[in-house]
């Protein structure tokens, strides 16, 4: 049993040696609060999140997978979704006449996207597709911490490097050009709980709230695992007792 | 027609009713149950062969669940599977109990393989009880590789590419068969449907051929640490209640593993560009297959010619159909077998390295590598194993199983690993 375990154990360290390969091999690591078994979001971080993606990422990127109603997850109440749903024009229909028509969003609606469809995202971005956020984290190695240093990577770059045209310098970027010219800068915007809008601020809210955008069952996922697991060890333990005492019948009766 | 069968024996009288008709709960019996006879020191290397039953039903189980909300086709099939998600009540349980489960399916599977390579559980006489289970395996792989494209990531598209692309080296009708097995040029909507049909139909396969595997291994019963055939009955014990209990044990301790996979580390084994939607306009920097594909890739990209290199990855899982006839040696357990004691543990170490080499660039020192490892494999079982049975001379065998564990006075019973085994 015990060798079962460790060879458990090799495997899982060659599992994570396997899938650790790319990229944030220079990255800032920061302790997320909603890592770790126990990990949940920060709310207030999730709500100055929404508000940097709404007023900086949003021009650009779409957020396709998250309707309003999943904001009460970040503490907002009915009230507060559907005042915050209004302010978005979504197109609908067609209607009786055949007719498309605008009308303010609802709760049940899905983030409305910057673009009507990908060319034409494209064609505003100089050919370059900002890419839907909603799976961000989950879809980049290093999730969290790439994305993180990535918001924060802009410098100036290095003499060594020639900067293209339509490209940016990143310092985590992989191959260091990105398309995304810098999107945030201190005080970019003014946050409703009155905290400092640095970079690194916006940076890391913006990144909690995509991570929770990423992975909205993320927190009652691990309330189960902790009780499922609880429940196993428990029932390998009671189960482990039975069968030391089934197998004691059987030395009797054959000593 | 001599006589009539016999009336059934059993306590509940709707239950004898039944039995004598049609005599399944006898069945039940006789495989899992007080009347199926087993060897008592099997140790815990024997409880992966039930572990696998049950991880192919929770498969199947979570597999019809995400069938009701999944849609097969390239416009929507990677939204229905965020849809599952995010919007299908427990959606997210399901799917990542069948994500993983594919994992440990293939990690049951794999320990049930290396116990059979170290007891010499495949020689005779159970030669078609390990071809079947090989013939299980390579279902198992098709299946998880079918299953792998229908999330329509970028790896589920670019996986499917370049594994179809294998069959396009065979002389005259590849092309053909490749346009065949995609349902046109390119992978698109119509392998989407046809890989879609197939998964759903596999799995009920392996079920089917598991059966065979059942019924070929209670003809002369399971293969014991020991290697040496049963002499009388005071080497078995019933299966019920024994190895129902010890099942149940390692059962629960195996779910409270996957439970740590499913519910805290779901996307650890997958990769994270198949949650980037299928895009045939842009390849990712490196395809890489799924972890348990792996060791093969490496052996596929070791060899520099395409045709020589599929002939080689397909090669090294047809050459375990011969197994039996390669090691001639009449001793099975690596018990009593010294060398080939210290060439399985290279050979498990072989497979650990190709596996790791197969999601590395083929570059460099990966290159070189992975080509040693690669002859290394076929060197085992073409070379090693074939003189091992002429140069090694193995240790003497034990009269029965209850023979050494009633000298040795050890306190405790059969159920343990044999002593002195590293």
């Amino acid at each position: 049993m015990i060798r079962t375990v460790f060879i458990l154990v090799v495997f899982l360290l060659f599992s994570f040696s396997v899938n650790a390969s790319d990229p944030l091999e220079k990255g800032e690591h920061k302790s997320w609060g909603f890592l770790g078994p126990f990990g949940t979001y920060n709310k207030s971080s999730l709500q100055r999140g929404l508000q940097v993606y709404t007023e900086v990422c949003s021009s650009c990127h779409s957020l396709k997978y998250i309707a309003y109603r999943n904001l009460s997850d970040l503490g907002y109440n009915k009230e507060e979704i559907k005042a915050f749903s209004e302010n978005f024009t979504v197109t609908d229909g067609p209607n009786d006449d055949g007719e498309m028509f605008e009308r303010p969003g609802r709760p049940s609606d899905h983030f409305v996207s910057p673009y009507p469809n990908v060319n034409a995202a494209k064609a505003a971005n100089g050919g370059a597709y900002p890419p839907d956020l909603s799976l961000i984290t989950k879809a980049r190695g290093g999730g969290a911490d790439y994305l993180y240093s990535l918001l924060i990577g802009y410098k100036e770059a290095p003499d060594s490097i020639k900067v293209l045209e339509g490209t940016y310098y990143n310092k985590y970027y992989n191959g260091n050009l990105i398309a995304m010219p810098q999107p945030l800068y201190d005080d970019g915007v003014v946050y409703a709980d009155g905290t400092k809008a640095n970079i690194e601020q916006m940076a890391a809210d913006v990144t909690e709230f995509l991570s929770w955008a990423a992975e909205p069952e993320m927190e009652e996922r691990k309330r189960t695992g902790i009780a499922a697991i609880a429940f196993l060890l428990i029932m390998a333990v009671l189960s482990f007792m039975a069968k030391q005492q089934i197998w004691a019948n059987l030395k009797k009766k054959q000593a | 027609m001599k006589n009539s069968p016999p009336e059934s024996q059993f306590k509940n009288p709707i239950i004898n009713w039944i039995d004598t008709r049609l005599p399944i709960f006898t069945a039940m019996n006789e495989t899992v149950g007080t009347e199926h006879p087993t060897p008592k020191n099997l140790n815990y290397w024997w409880n992966f062969g039930s572990l696998a039953g049950v991880v192919l039903v929770i498969m199947i189980i979570t597999g019809i669940a995400l069938a009701m909300n999944y849609t097969a086709h390239v416009d929507h099939a990677f939204d229905s599977v965020e849809r599952i998600m995010r919007d299908v009540n427990g959606g997210w349980l399901i799917r990542y109990i069948h994500m993983n489960g594919a994992s440990f399916f293939f990690i049951v599977v794999y320990i049930h393989m290396a116990r059979n390579l170290y007891y010499g559980s495949y020689k005779a006489p159970r030669e078609l009880l390990w071809i079947l289970g090989v013939v299980i395996y390579l279902l198992m792989m098709a299946t998880a590789f079918l299953g792998y494209t229908l999330p329509w990531g970028q790896m589920s598209f670019w996986g499917a590419t370049v594994i179809t692309n294998f069959f396009s080296v065979i002389p005259f009708v590849g092309e053909p068969i490749v346009s065949w097995l995609l349902g046109g040029y390119t992978v698109d909507n119509p392998t989407l449907n046809r890989f879609y049909a197939l998964h759903y139909l596999l799995p009920f396969v392996i079920a089917g051929v598991i059966l065979l595997h059942i019924v070929a291994l209670h003809r002369f019963g399971s293969n014991n640490p020991l290697g040496i055939d049963i002499k009388s009955d005071k080497d078995m014990i019933p299966f019920h209640p024994y190895y129902t209990i010890k099942d149940f044990f390692g059962l629960s301790v195996f779910l409270a593993i996957f439970c740590v996979f499913v519910f805290f580390v779901p996307n650890i084994l997958g990769h994270p560009d198949n949650y980037v939607p299928a895009d045939p306009l842009s390849t990712p920097a490196h395809i890489v297959p799924e972890w348990y594909l792996s060791p093969f890739y490496a052996i596929l990209r070791a060899v520099p010619d395409k045709l020589l290199g599929v002939l080689a990855m397909f090669g090294a899982i047809g050459i375990l159909f011969i197994l039996p006839w390669l090691d001639r040696s009449p001793v099975r357990s690596a018990h009593f077998r010294p060398m080939y004691k210290v060439f399985y543990w290279l050979f498990i170490i072989n497979m650990l390295a190709l596996g790791y080499l197969g999601v590395q660039n083929p570059e460099g020192i990966y290159l070189i590598l992975g080509r040693t490892c690669t002859a290394w494999y076929f060197i085992h079982f073409l070379i090693v194993i074939p003189l091992l049975n002429v140069i090694e001379i193995p240790k003497a065998l034990p009269k029965s199983i209850s023979d050494p564990i009633f000298s040795s006075g050890s306190s405790e019973m059969g159920a343990t690993t044999p002593r002195g085994q590293k």
